[in-house]
């Protein structure tokens, strides 16, 4: 019987060690031509609203006799959509796809490519969190930020009606780690309160993360200007008073709301009431779900403009109105927000018409002339012009899409979730390092500002650097020392994978000299090369 | 041949600055600096930020033999009266030139809020970060020729002082051990190969900027390169190093990265660095607190006092402020792992030099941890002391991004800490 007992372990050994192998080296799956339809973008509804957008921008542009910037290349606004959807840079690999296309192809197809993409799921998750939820570790045992981004990217890849997903996290019910959607509310959770959420916090981020409002400025005091009063934030607060923390996870329950009135130094009740269109109100449900779809109800117009200027925030690097969240409510003036754009009032109406479809908004913001032209004139562009859109933003890269762009641009090979587990993981903590380094900028996302010195050194002299474009079979320096035929083909392998464009005559001719010259060891002149572009302005701002 | 080269060259470029810490180096450092204000003695801070949230019945605010100590016991010190936990031994021969404040008052429980509201004097606001000490004291102070960042972290935690508002030039740079190099700040390559680095970087930028010159020059690319390149070749670098100072005074530090941070912290003031944080973390005691902290105080009590001392004796204790602070204090009742749990309301700091009165000890909790505490302290109360120390006017108004007004502090310097 022992051969038997020894060929059951050998089986067993064999087993696992091609069940390793198969994890960590799977088989690449096939490449088939990504699926895209470019009827979808000559759709005449999807038309009338890029056109509508278009016209709304055309008629601010001359208005104030602001001169236009020319349409920018393909290839930089699929540098722009790369970096907007999956915080990263377009592969070598994925350029040379690209570039294989008839043009009028390349960007419906890269657009498809990118939103079925799991790095997009995966980025685009991640930033929604920080409105949501922040950017802090919560109390400890009754939060899942991981678990809250997965399940949020899986929301994103499937593409759910984004008034859903927003219904699931207020209204939502269960344990964090069962229903990911209730870390929402278990985040705020105060230990000293016996892990309670905490209503305040909960109303707050309601209303700037989905409404686009700041009602919670009025949490301390009235604001002589502002629309919103101290009341109505208490009673905003009492759609969350009746929610509990307990051992079947965030439950609603009877009870009232009641909040400590220093000056009579009592406690007082506060009933749920909304600041404005309580019309919309439903009758039925919890107070949570009430509040739901009060928030994500089509007639509840902020609920739409909010998400457009976010998502519009994410692909341009600003948003369309800022701050982010504070669109002005209608008729008031003085909350420190200005008059509504109309492309947000256009780019709204199409996204509760169409069933809140993330992907076809996207698709339509991508798809207009603001977001396809050049952030470059050849005129000396104004400051008012520069803040009419007539020309493309520069913005300063978040610390994560710079450190995922220096991965990328530091191989030929796409990294993505086809990549090997093993180097995806690699990559992760590689990322995770620099960005820390690096100086995350939480929540505050997109304030402008520059950059700073630990930053440079970072880039300059850091690790990471180092190590991405030292000789190494893996690093995209060394496979073009070794497979780039010429000079010329080096230096524009090198200008795609890491600035997505072609070199200009006066740069071809400055590296491909440098290049050729014997001074340096060859492999030197190639980190030289890489290290020159990854410090450059371009790289790490999005144009 | 050539990492023979390279090594050489560095070797070189230590050797050439082993001899920069002069007496004439601190005074060019401090000589652009416009007249203190009036009663302003201060010039530089050191925070001793003890992360986790330290016990003040174990540190600074002992009631030995009471119900709360949870039998951990107290030693006399210098002044007369004032206890401290057991395991300070050195830091109680200091005590005449210590304050403490025993009545903190914050409402943030949790690491990371507290973190924030006892860096920046107010509680986490979604519409705003608030700047740190040390990001005002960098921004209201003038620069006075120090190439390396005036706003320094050593060991920093996750959550080091921040420049909010002010901007995020003003973070602390954020450093590790000094017995290590500083990170990042050597570029491992032949001075030549580096100076053409930054010719083929000329031939790439002027071609982004075409067509986009004022605003790739309102980026400040290029002088943020260039300042991390003037911060690379200087001199004030080596202050980092503690490997020059005397055997003797790194034994008093203790030899701990703690330590090590805290004489860095010193050498780093001496070049005109403004602020820096120097992290110990492991305060966190939910369970076995008193054995923790027993830990914790071998490597505090030798740092904090030697630094003392060790101002003192190069005449900088007057011109320094140093704060010891963590996020929060400890509940007064043990739990059922002999721990202590988070208690952000009534705990204490210890506070020395840059005008500040020494043997002064404000509020008093208490013994039995029922009853109020006696002359509550907001955290705003102690910025305002510690702004008013630097000459800066603590109720100056600024402008957040969002157009809301904010002062410095929100609260009045404590009168009995500053000296008259």
């Amino acid at each position: 019987m022992l051969w038997a007992k020894n060929l059951l372990f050998g089986g067993v050994v064999l087993g696992g060690v091609i069940g390793l192998g198969a994890n960590l080296l799977p088989p690449p799956p096939p490449k088939g031509a990504a699926l895209h339809d470019a009827g979808l973008y000559r759709d005449a509804n999807f038309r009338k609203t890029v056109d509508g957008v278009d016209a709304a921008f055309q008629a601010q542009w001359d208005e104030g006799g602001a001169k236009v910037a020319e349409p920018a290349s393909d290839l930089q606004i699929a540098r722009r959509l790369s970096l907007g959807l999956m915080g990263t840079v377009p592969s070598l690999e994925e350029i040379r796809q690209f570039e294989s296309l008839p043009a009028d192809e390349r960007l419906p197809w890269w657009i498809e490519h990118i939103l079925h993409d799991a790095r997009t799921s995966d980025y685009f998750a991640e930033r929604l969190a920080r409105s949501y939820v922040g950017t802090e570790d919560g109390p400890f045992l009754l939060y899942r930020r991981r678990r809250f981004t997965t399940w949020l990217a899986d929301e994103i890849r499937h593409n759910r009606p984004y008034d859903g997903t927003v219904r699931e996290l207020i209204a939502g019910r269960g344990l964090w780690t069962d229903n990911p959607a209730t870390n929402f509310v278990s985040v705020t959770s105060r230990p000293e309160m016996g892990n309670q959420p905490d209503a305040v916090r909960l109303a707050g981020r309601v209303t700037r993360a989905f409404l686009g409002l700041r009602i919670d400025c009025a949490q301390c005091h009235n604001h002589p200007f502002a629309a919103w009063k101290q009341d109505d934030f208490e009673s905003l607060s009492a759609f969350f008073g009746q929610t509990h923390v307990g051992f079947a996870g965030i439950q609603d329950g009877p009870g009232e709301y009641q909040v400590d009135d220093k000056k009579r130094e009592v406690m007082r009740t506060v009933q749920p009431k909304f600041p404005f269109s309580p019309e919309l109100l439903p009758t039925d449900g919890t107070r949570r779900q009430q509040l739901a779809a009060w928030v994500t109800h089509p007639k509840n117009p902020y609920f739409a403009r909010a998400t457009v200027n976010r998502i519009w925030a994410f692909l341009c690097g600003q948003p369309l109105q800022s701050p982010v969240d504070n669109l002005e409510p209608e008729g008031a003036t003085g909350t420190g927000g200005s008059a509504l754009h109309p492309a947000i009032a256009i780019l709204a109406d199409d996204f509760v018409a169409n069933g809140y479809d993330l992907h076809r908004l996207i698709r339509i913001i991508a798809s207009t002339k603001v977001y396809r032209h050049d952030s470059a004139s050849e005129h000396e562009v104004t400051e008012a012009e520069e803040k009419a859109w007539a020309i493309f933003p520069l913005t300063r890269l978040r610390p994560e899409q710079v450190a995922g762009g220096l991965l990328q641009a530091s191989s030929i090979r796409t990294i993505d979730a086809d990549t090997h587990i093993a180097w995806r993981l690699l990559r992760a903590t590689q990322q995770n390092d620099f960005v820390k380094r690096y100086g995350d900028s939480g929540e505050d996302e997109f304030d402008g500002r520059g950059g700073t010195i630990p930053q440079r050194l970072l880039l300059m002299n850091g690790e990471l650097i180092r190590e991405k474009i030292k000789d190494s079979p893996f690093n995209a320096s060394t496979r073009l020392r070794i497979q780039a035929p010429t000079e010329h083909a080096s230096v524009e392998a090198a200008y795609l994978g890491v600035l997505t464009r072609r070199p200009t005559p006066a740069e071809r001719a400055h590296f491909e000299r440098f290049l050729a010259d014997p001074a340096l060891p060859k492999s030197q002149r190639f980190e030289d090369l890489f290290w020159t572009l990854l410090n450059s302005t371009e790289f790490s701002w999005n144009h | 041949m050539e990492p023979l080269t390279r090594r050489t060259f560095v070797r070189t470029a230590t050797l050439a600055g082993a001899t920069w810490l002069t007496p004439v180096g601190h005074m060019l450092a401090r000589a652009a600096e416009a007249k203190p204000k009036l009663g302003a003695t201060a010039k530089s801070v050191i925070v001793l930020w003890m992360q986790g949230g330290p016990s003040q019945l174990e540190t600074f605010d002992p009631h030995p033999g009471k119900n709360i100590s949870g039998g951990s016991k107290a030693i006399d010190t210098k002044l007369k009266g004032v206890k401290l936990g057991e395991g300070f031994g050195r830091l109680a021969d200091q005590m005449e030139h210590i304050s403490l404040v025993r009545s903190v008052m914050s409402k943030e429980g949790d690491h990371e809020r507290g973190t924030t509201t006892i860096k920046s004097g107010y509680r986490p606001d979604p519409t705003v970060v608030y700047p740190s000490l040390g990001a005002i004291a960098c921004h209201e102070l003038p620069a006075a020729g120090c190439d390396i960042p005036r706003h320094v972290s050593i060991l920093s935690s996750q959550w080091p002082a921040r420049g909010g508002f002010l901007g995020d030039g003003f973070d602390a740079f954020r450093t590790d051990d000094p017995a290590g190099p500083v990170p990042d700040t050597q570029s491992f390559l032949v001075p030549t190969r580096d100076t053409d680095r930054l010719k083929h970087l000329d031939v790439v930028e002027s071609a982004f900027a075409k067509g986009r010159t004022r605003r790739v020059g309102a980026t400040l690319h290029k002088e943020t390169v260039a300042d991390a390149r003037k911060m690379m070749s200087s001199e004030q670098l080596k202050a980092f190093d503690v490997s020059k100072e005397p055997l003797a005074l790194r034994k008093q530090y203790g030899d701990t990265p703690f330590g090590r941070g805290c004489l860095a912290a010193r050498r780093l003031i001496e070049v005109g660095v403004r602020c820096v944080e120097v992290n110990l973390a492991g305060w966190d005691t939910h369970a076995n607190n008193h054995a923790f902290h027993a830990t914790q105080l071998k490597v505090l009590d030798p740092a904090f006092a030697a630094l003392i001392a060790d101002l003192r004796e190069r005449k900088l204790l007057d011109s320094t402020i140093v704060l010891c602070a963590g996020e929060f204090g400890r509940t007064p009742r043990m739990n059922p792992l002999g721990g202590r749990d988070h208690w952000p309301g009534g705990f204490s700091i210890a506070i020395a030099g840059g005008g500040i009165r020494g043997g002064q000890v404000i509020g008093e909790t208490d013994p039995e941890g029922k009853a109020e505490v006696k002359d509550p302290v907001e955290v705003g109360d102690l910025h305002a002391t510690i702004l008013k120390s630097l000459g800066i006017d603590y109720e100056k108004v600024s402008q957040t991004p969002i157009g809301r007004t904010v002062k410095f502090a929100e609260g009045e310097p404590i009168a009995k800490l500053l000296k008259g």
